[in-house]
């Protein structure tokens, strides 16, 4: 039984036993680092594998020195609890440590050691990493698209109009409140809509016009997402209640409706409001391609909305539908005043994966000609003078929907967290 | 003797094949408190969740305070707002304060100004020694608390009727005093009242009439005295045996 119990601390020798284990860790982490970042083998005079095993079985011996049910040293314990339960545990943390260390000398002398990111050609690029000179060159178009550089400040003035409009509810006064649904949900896009049409599209108050097909870029990304997310969401809650609807007709048109858009992939969509939908207007009849993805877009991610709402309805109790009924509420104070309020803070995860999900699949309007940003990086990579920087262009692009994504889903918890009562 | 303010005759209800109520016929006269009771599943909640027609009724009459309830009935919203219904479960709603929960209402159905409807719902939550609660949120209260809550939310809207529906049976039984409190006093201000309760302290003290039912029947209805000193039936001797 000694045996066994050579390497298992108890709370005497806890403390001489932490000590050595984690010395042991320190070698095998000292091993790694210096086998990544200076490709020196301290351990060489080891034959063959276990030069390789040698940081693992030494770190899992002190891992196992270490382990103890409780110890009174907080970090010890937290340790212990969180990475450190068992051997297998403890062989799946010095892994990914490992592994990290070992992907870190490369990743980093790629992005920004042996990167070059001074001239504005190709030509720059000498270096065996990164030519971030490709996105430095290529910014403007990444944001703007094929827009003309000289009215770049019309869109960032547009911009700001629209972020700068949208804060309103927040400075609006306590007897105006209740008009902020009404306000975000008909008024505030409707300026948006001629913001952007009047300052972007131009052609009247001496601005000259830029067709659509130009737009493009980062710019033309938050343009669809915006209005597409906007329009969504009050489309998806008036499906999810039609589908909850004791009228036959309205229930029946919403179920049709709903399990149409779900069951057809988006770039089907995309290309048929490009394609097949001008063929049913009428000739003299025109709608820019632009309005049409964004219809397209909002008709498509409405379904899946009203979906996610109505989960949220399902999961009240029915306890609140009979006491806002027996108060002498009918159908539609009882749903603004006490169900929807319930059930869209039950949903703000479900609709913010929805949103997410629509930011990300707006690349898709590549297939109808119109270049937002991953779609202007497929332009620019098969530019005869920038081949072969495809690479950069993917990460850039990750970076910033990364961003993007990462900051709505952080508002999403606030969010949830503004609008928790219970408990 | 007045017009009855409720009135239910030869009344049916299936729940799909089942029948949960069997040939009701009951009338109720303004100010009277009615203590309905029986064992569970016997359709007494049922019953008082017909009379502001929560459930619906297939066959017979009930008319509250004038108005006849059926598929037909446009204004039922005006009917419910004259009947306050006071749940098991509370049914309050957790993402407004106590306040909301009471002004809600009164602000939006009966067209109150806002002003005006917090001094009542204020008010309520006095005699129901809970106006210092007022801006917290219903989880953040007890279940007693809660259900006076409730009882006030119910009565801002200044309802003729007040429905009960086994308030008490969802509270622990220290709480249960304090609501049955707040219920007595009710009654003797005068309001007409149905009560779903398995108290038989409370309805000793202040029903006028007592209704047995069972398997969808009503068994019995008699006044309270007589329905405790000599009940009738041998179903309610059974039930009284069991419950005191």
């Amino acid at each position: 039984m000694h045996t066994i119990n050579f390497l298992k601390p108890n709370k005497d020798n806890i403390k001489n036993y932490s000590i050595i284990g984690s010395f042991l860790v320190l070698i095998s982490l000292i091993d790694v680092i210096s086998n990544a970042f200076l490709k020196i083998n301290l351990t060489s005079f080891l034959p063959g594998s276990l030069t390789t095993l040698f940081p693992l079985i030494i770190g899992l011996i002190g891992l196992n020195m270490m382990r103890i049910d409780y110890s009174g040293n907080k970090t010890l314990d937290l340790l212990n609890k969180n990475i450190n339960t068992n051997n297998f545990n403890a062989v799946l943390t010095l892994l990914i440590l490992f592994s990290i260390i070992k992907a870190l000398p490369p990743s980093l002398s790629w992005m920004i050691l042996d990167a070059n990111i001074s001239g504005d050609s190709k030509d720059a690029c000498t270096g065996t990493g990164a030519c971030w000179t490709y996105i430095k060159v290529w910014f403007r178009r990444f944001m703007y698209g094929m827009y003309p550089n000289e009215f770049h400040w019309r869109i960032n003035t547009a911009f700001i109009l629209v972020i700068a409009l949208g804060f309103v509810g927040y400075f609006m006064k306590e007897n105006l409140k209740k008009y902020l649904a009404l306000y975000y949900v008909i008024i505030y896009p409707v300026i948006a809509y001629l913001v952007i049409y009047y300052l972007i599209s131009g052609g009247s108050f001496g601005l000259q016009w830029v067709e659509t097909g130009a737009w493009g870029g980062l710019s033309l990304t938050f343009i669809v997402s915006f209005f597409c997310l906007i329009f969504c969401f009050p489309l998806g809650m008036i499906f999810a209640l039609g589908r909850r609807s004791n009228l036959p007709v309205i229930k029946y048109i919403s179920i049709c409706y709903i399990e149409f858009w779900r069951g057809v992939p988006l770039i089907t969509v995309l290309f048929m409001s490009s394609v097949m939908f001008p063929m049913f207007l009428p000739e003299d009849f025109f709608m820019d391609k632009l309005v049409r993805v964004i219809i397209a877009i909002t008709l498509f991610e409405a379904a899946y909305c009203a979906e996610v709402i109505r989960g949220g309805l399902q999961s009240l109790p029915r306890g609140q539908y009979d006491a806002a009924k027996s108060l002498g509420m009918g159908y539609w104070k009882m749903h603004i005043f006490v169900i929807l309020p319930q059930a869209l803070k039950l949903v703000i995860p479900g609709i913010a994966n929805t949103f997410l999900a629509l930011v990300k699949d707006t690349p898709l309007i590549f297939v109808v000609g119109l270049a937002e940003l991953a779609g202007m990086l497929a332009l620019a990579k098969t530019n005869p003078k920038w081949l072969g920087f495809a690479m950069e262009g993917y990460i850039f692009a990750s970076i910033i929907f990364w961003i993007i994504c990462y900051a709505m889903s952080k508002y999403s918890y606030n969010l949830e967290a503004k609008y928790k009562t219970e408990r | 003797m007045s017009d009855p303010i409720i009135k239910i005759q030869n009344m049916n209800k299936w729940f799909g094949d089942f029948q949960v109520l069997k040939n009701i016929n009951l009338e109720v006269e303004a100010n009277k408190k009615i203590v309905v009771c029986g064992p569970s599943g016997s359709g007494k909640s049922t019953l008082i969740r017909c009379i502001n027609r929560l459930e619906e009724h297939q066959e017979g009459d009930i008319i509250v305070d004038g108005s006849e309830l059926s598929e037909k009935t446009k204004d039922i919203e005006k009917i419910r707002a004259e009947v306050g219904m006071v749940f098991q479960q509370f049914n309050l709603f957790p993402h407004l304060s106590i306040l909301d929960n009471c002004t809600l209402a009164p602000i939006w159905v009966k067209k109150m100004p806002k002003k005006e409807a917090q001094e009542l719902a204020l008010d309520q939550l006095k005699k129901v020694q809970i106006d210092d609660q007022a801006n917290k949120f219903p989880g953040q209260l007890s279940g007693g608390q809660q259900q006076r809550c409730a009882i006030a939310r119910a009565l801002c809207m200044q309802p003729k009727i007040m429905l009960f529906d086994e308030p008490t049976s969802a509270l622990d039984p220290e709480m249960i005093k304090e609501v049955l409190d707040a219920m007595v006093s009710l009654a003797k201000g005068g309001m007409t009242m149905i009560v779903v309760t398995h108290e038989m302290g409370f309805a000793k003290e202040v029903a006028d009439e007592v209704i047995f039912m069972d398997e969808g029947m009503i068994i019995e209805k008699a006044d309270t005295k007589e329905f405790f000193a000599n009940p009738k039936s041998d179903r309610t001797k059974l039930f009284l045996s069991q419950i005191l």
